[in-house]
């Protein structure tokens, strides 16, 4: 548990911490919460001269509300999400999962920023972010972009951030009036990360008919997916179990899953059914 | 023997909390990494990374060119100053390889030390480990003891021509009676390896002292003194000059009750070098290269008649030797088949054991060491026995319970079990989950698609040993006594010493409550030392279940031995026959006359006044005590567990946990029943999650806590605990063990739940751990979910 030896930084602004990025680039690397980072290192499975510590920036925790969405800077931490009252009456997906990362330790120490730009394809809030279509904010040495959420994940612990880039702000839009939502997990046993997990969140009609459902899962492939045939397979219709366990069979469409000792392929699969069929289960009215 | 009395102050029998919680809890322990010397060097080693192979070449010039690197090496370098690690304990026809501290030319592990680096920082060892090159020529390598004892398996040793260590038939005939039996049982049974995961891994700080040879050595472990004696022995040093200090120590579970290469090479190193050496574990390396637990695997063949009534049981064990197995490595199945028999009268039984060599880290005690293996096999059997027969599967087992006066009582495999009451362990267990209105709910739920389960066990095993004779090899363990020390100081304040070596058994409470009550003094006013050979009379330390019953059996000789010598000196100086003075509530005193008393601390102040003595009395209130047991105790109990399973998941979860337990007289029920706590959850580790897994390389998959899981608080339900206390004849105590209760009662109780959830379903067995996978693709294979 002894990691090899690194500089360590603590830059006080964003430019700063990108100018640190651009002088040492690929041997350097952000620091936010250490919860995926540091184990690496202290497993010698990441090697890391540089270890700019974001911590110090003003500015990159905290939530708040402007008039059609919520914006959560990057260093917030699980907790904060989980105990936001903000979003737990305007976006109360976000704080289920958030409540179901690791433990308390976990959750005090990790944040937003860093579990996406980390990408582990078991994170719990990858999929709510895919479900909400949230907008990435990313500042880089040539100034500030906006990415959906859609096009950040690009593979295994890849995404679309530049070596030079640091995630600023997460903005997720409110919760629609009449709308509901569930994240359903089973965590594995051991690391307690997502064997599967599945984020929604259904706009009902007046009539209580699904609108606009949103269901993305986590855990089963390379990348958090949104499951799109789902979505569609709902539309117009109340929850019941037919239409639940229609929508349940196709969120594995196409998939190719992720296979480990703990859940090969073919249980894996069959817990993204039955797991997405609870928690469309848990938003029908009683 | 005597029962004992109960002091005024009712120290035996107090839920005391314990008195090293706070000092644990806020950080003030002191545990080996914690100990800092001036010019400390740290060692770490670089492990094979093969199951097997022959190491071609070992290049260690760039190591050794890393500045603060002090010294490298190999097994080349360390020749002829370390020597071989002891082998294993000498069974009949056992074959014993020799164990290198560092890999000699060949690795048959994965994580088998290979070469060892001395920095001045810790972090510089760690960068010069890698530093160093191994050319490895790989070699098939076998880890799954069916395999290895197939004719084309890969050889672990070459030179034996067999992966055979040894094989041993214990017990009387069975032929006859499985022949004559109404029905047969048999069942293969897996105890899987499991790893003991000590909170605090191994470590060491060895320290030399030039000018006069002293070498104190800070050592995690069980039994200090038979830590020293096996160094003084194999590293050929002056016992009275080698000190080991167990400070605190976090946990151990079996695994810290040997000496392992690591540790003896740091001694080594520390006089070689003539400076501090440390070496602190990794997690990793704890996975990889500490003994495991368990690793057994079972036919089992059980006869009866068609009432129930058992005649025979056999066992076929295959016990993994690993590749190096340790000194008692050899002895687990032959305590699995010691107590085979279980909590029953079974007039045949048989065990044919096989020791296996395979390329892993060998096993070794792990809590509950062979017998919890045993009870596992035989109370799975059971309910397999009453499912065939159609009989309710308690009944099947009041049927077979040895009876309270058929004590003391000789099974066939030649242990002798003293006394119990199985029935009132049974009785309370069922009282308290009200198992009628628990079946009524059951075959309700089954009616509405849900599959709950109750599973019983009742285990008796053998706890605190005796004095055995001595295999070759075996002779560390000095024998099966416990030594105390007790001395009152000046003010009055009693200081125990114990040669147990406690590591999170609470022992510094119950040890000072029976002194405390032996004296009649305040809880307060005791305060008990242990794990420093330097000062600590010789012990054979804490493992086996045994350091209440045995070492607190030595504390209350010890005590009421100064409690007489109290009371003589008393009677002098109130001027009375001793038969006059009552010794209570810190105090002596003249029974009906209040004035005529003394205190107790001035009592002990006058003990140390030469002149105020009558004669023939030797100053100081104190004394010493061996207690040795004649026969192993045997501790019992009745665990019965409630689980659903989630039929569409496949995972178990425990609903309701009741353990009703007899360690005979508990002197503090509140470490008691920590100690079942704790135990339940390590066996619910066992039943449900934990294992060890190799891939067709020999590699370890489970080599981190993101693969290998243990229980937490949140997978663990309030346990329902009750103690029902059948004192022990075997000792002044009346007590029996209690550290293993958990571990022996909760996998059969567990998995005969999860079993009986599935009978719907078909299901008779499934092995360990009861991940949900496993229980989903038997239903789905059944065809009985998607
Ligand atoms: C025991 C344990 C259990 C866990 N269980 C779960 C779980 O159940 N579910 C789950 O989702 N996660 C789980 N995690 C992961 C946890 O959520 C991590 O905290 C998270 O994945 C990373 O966040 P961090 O702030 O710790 O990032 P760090 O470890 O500090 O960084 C992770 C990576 O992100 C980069 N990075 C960090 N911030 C930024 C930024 N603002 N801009 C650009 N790059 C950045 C870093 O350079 C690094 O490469 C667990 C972790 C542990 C140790």
């Amino acid at each position: 548990m002894i990691p090899s030896r690194f500089a360590y930084h603590a830059p006080r602004t964003v430019e700063d911490a990108i100018a640190l990025l651009q002088s040492h680039g690929d041997e350097a690397k952000l620091l936010a919460g250490g919860h995926s980072l540091l184990p690496l290192m202290k497993l010698r499975l990441a090697r890391v001269a540089h270890l700019i510590d974001i911590g110090r920036i003003e500015g990159l925790a905290s939530i708040r509300q402007s008039e059609s969405s919520i914006h959560i800077g990057a260093m917030t931490t699980h907790s904060e999400l989980a105990e936001s009252e903000l979003l737990a009456q305007r976006q109360p997906l976000l704080p289920r999962a958030a409540i179901q990362i690791g433990d308390v330790q976990v959750r005090n120490s990790g944040t937003l920023g860093g579990s996406l730009a980390h990408a582990d394809p078991a994170a719990d809030l990858v999929p709510v972010l895919l479900a909400l279509e949230a907008e990435l904010r990313i500042c880089g040495p040539a100034g500030e972009r906006s990415l959906a959420a859609g096009d950040f994940f690009t593979s295994m612990f890849t995404t679309a951030l530049a070596p030079d880039e640091i995630l600023l702000e997460v903005r997720v839009p409110l919760a629609p009036a009449n709308s509901r939502c569930s994240y359903e997990k089973v965590p594995h046993r051991a690391s307690h990360l997502a064997v599967v997990g599945v984020a929604v969140q259904i706009e009902f009609t007046a009539d209580g008919r699904c609108d606009q459902a949103r269901l993305a899962l986590t855990g089963l492939a390379p990348v958090p997916y949104r499951a799109l045939a789902a979505e569609a397979s709902l539309r117009g219709k109340t929850l019941s179990g037919e239409s639940i366990e229609a929508a349940a069979q196709q969120v594995t469409d196409g998939v190719e899953p992720l296979s480990d000792l703990y859940a090969p392929a073919d249980y894996r699969l069959h817990l993204a059914r039955v797991t997405t069929a609870r928690a469309l289960a848990s938003l029908a009215p009683l | 023997m005597t029962g004992t009395k109960r002091g005024s102050t009712g120290q035996i029998g107090a839920r005391r909390k314990r008195v090293e919680d706070p000092r644990l809890l806020t950080g003030q322990g002191t545990f080996v990494d914690d100990i800092q010397l001036p010019g400390m060097l740290h060692l770490d080693f670089v492990r094979s990374t093969h199951a097997q192979a022959r190491i071609a070449a070992i290049d260690t010039s760039e190591a050794a060119k890393c500045p603060g690197v002090v010294a490298v090496y190999t097994a080349e370098e360390i020749h002829g100053f370390v020597p071989l690690l002891p082998g294993p304990a000498e069974l009949p026809g056992l074959r014993a390889p020799e164990h290198h501290v560092l890999a000699n030319g060949h690795v048959r592990y994965v994580g088998e030390a290979v070469a060892a680096v001395v920095a001045e920082e810790r972090y510089t060892a760690r960068d010069a480990r890698e530093a160093i090159r191994v050319d490895y020529e790989p070699l098939p390598a076998v880890t799954d003891m069916e395999r290895a004892l197939e004719a084309d398996a890969p050889l672990v040793h070459e030179e034996f021509g067999s992966n055979l260590a040894f094989e041993l038939p214990l017990g009387n005939e069975t032929a006859a009676a499985l022949e004559e039996a109404d029905v047969v049982i048999q069942q293969r049974m897996l105890n899987q390896r499991v790893i003991p995961n000590t909170m605090e891994t191994r470590g060491i700080v060895a320290d030399y002292r030039r000018s006069d040879g002293q070498i104190t050595v800070w050592l995690s472990t069980q039994a200090p003194h038979l830590i020293r004696s096996l160094l003084a022995e194999l590293l050929d040093l002056p016992e009275h000059r080698l000190r080991v200090i167990a400070p605190d120590v976090g946990g151990g579970f079996g695994a810290k009750a040997n000496l392992y290469g690591e540790e003896m090479l740091a001694v080594a190193l520390a006089k070689q070098l003539g400076r501090p050496v440390k070496w602190i574990e990794e997690r990793q390396e704890h996975m990889l290269a500490t003994s495991h637990g368990r690793a057994q695997l079972a036919h089992v063949t059980l006869g009866a008649a068609r009432d129930g009534t058992i005649r025979a049981l056999e066992l076929r064990i295959l016990a993994d030797m690993g590749a190096y197995p340790h000194i008692m490595t050899p002895l687990a199945p032959l305590q699995t088949a010691a107590v085979m028999t279980g909590c029953y009268r079974i007039p045949c039984a048989r065990a044919e054991i096989q020791g296996v060599f395979t390329n892993t880290t060998a096993p070794d005690p792990y809590r509950g060491f062979g017998r919890a293996e045993a009870a596992y096999y035989l109370e799975r059997a059971i309910d397999l026995l009453a499912r065939r027969l159609d009989l309710d599967p308690i009944e099947v087992r009041r049927r077979n319970f040895i009876q309270p006066e058929e004590f003391p009582y000789s099974s066939p495999t030649g242990y002798v079990l003293e006394s119990g009451d199985y029935e009132v362990c049974l009785r309370r267990a069922l009282e308290k989950v009200d198992i009628g209105a628990l079946r009524q709910q059951q075959g309700r739920l089954r009616s509405e698609g849900r599959y709950i389960g109750i599973g019983f066990a009742s285990y008796v095993y053998r706890a605190g040993f005796p004095s055995l004779p001595k295999l070759p090899r075996t002779g560390f363990l000095k024998g099966g006594w416990e030594s105390a020390w007790l001395r009152v100081d000046p003010m009055g304040k009693v200081t125990v010493l114990t040669g147990t070596s406690p590591h999170g058994q609470g022992l510094e409470t119950s040890l000072a409550q029976i002194a405390a009550d032996e004296l009649d003094i305040d809880l307060e006013d005791v305060v008990v030392r242990h794990g420093d050979t330097a000062s600590i009379p010789h012990g054979n330390g804490t493992m086996g279940s045994r350091s209440l019953a045995v070492g607190g059996s030595a504390v209350l000789l010890a005590a009421r031995e100064v409690r007489h010598k109290a009371l003589r000196l008393a009677a002098h100086h109130l001027g009375v026959e001793v038969d006059a003075v009552r010794l209570e509530a810190g105090r002596a005193f003249l029974p009906g006359h209040p004035e005529r008393a003394i205190s107790f601390a001035d009592l002990a102040d006058l003990s140390y006044s030469f002149l105020d003595l009558p004669d023939g009395m030797t100053p100081r209130l104190e004394a010493s005590a061996t207690f040795e047991p004649h026969n192993w105790n045997a501790p019992f109990g009745t665990h019965v567990c409630v689980v659903e399973v989630d039929v569409q998941t496949g995972e178990p979860k425990l609903l309701r946990y009741v353990a009703v337990d007899d360690c005979g007289r508990a002197v503090n029920p509140l470490i008691v029943e920590g100690q079942i706590h704790g135990g339940v959850a390590q066996g619910l580790g066992q039943a449900l999650m934990e294992t060890v897994v190799y891939d067709s390389e020999g590699q370890p998959l489970t080599v981190s806590f993101l693969e290998y899981a243990t229980p937490t608080a949140s997978d663990m339900p309030t346990l329902e605990v009750e103690l029902t206390e059948t004192p022990s004849p075997l000792n002044p105590l009346g007590a029996r063990g209690v550290g293993e209760s958990g571990t022996t009662g909760a996998p059969p109780a567990l998995v005969n739940a999860v079993v009986d959830a599935l009978a719907p379903f078909g299901v008779e067995h499934l092995d360990m751990p009861l991940l949900p996978e496993r229980v989903w693709r038997v239903l789905h294979e059944a065809g009985a979910v998607r």
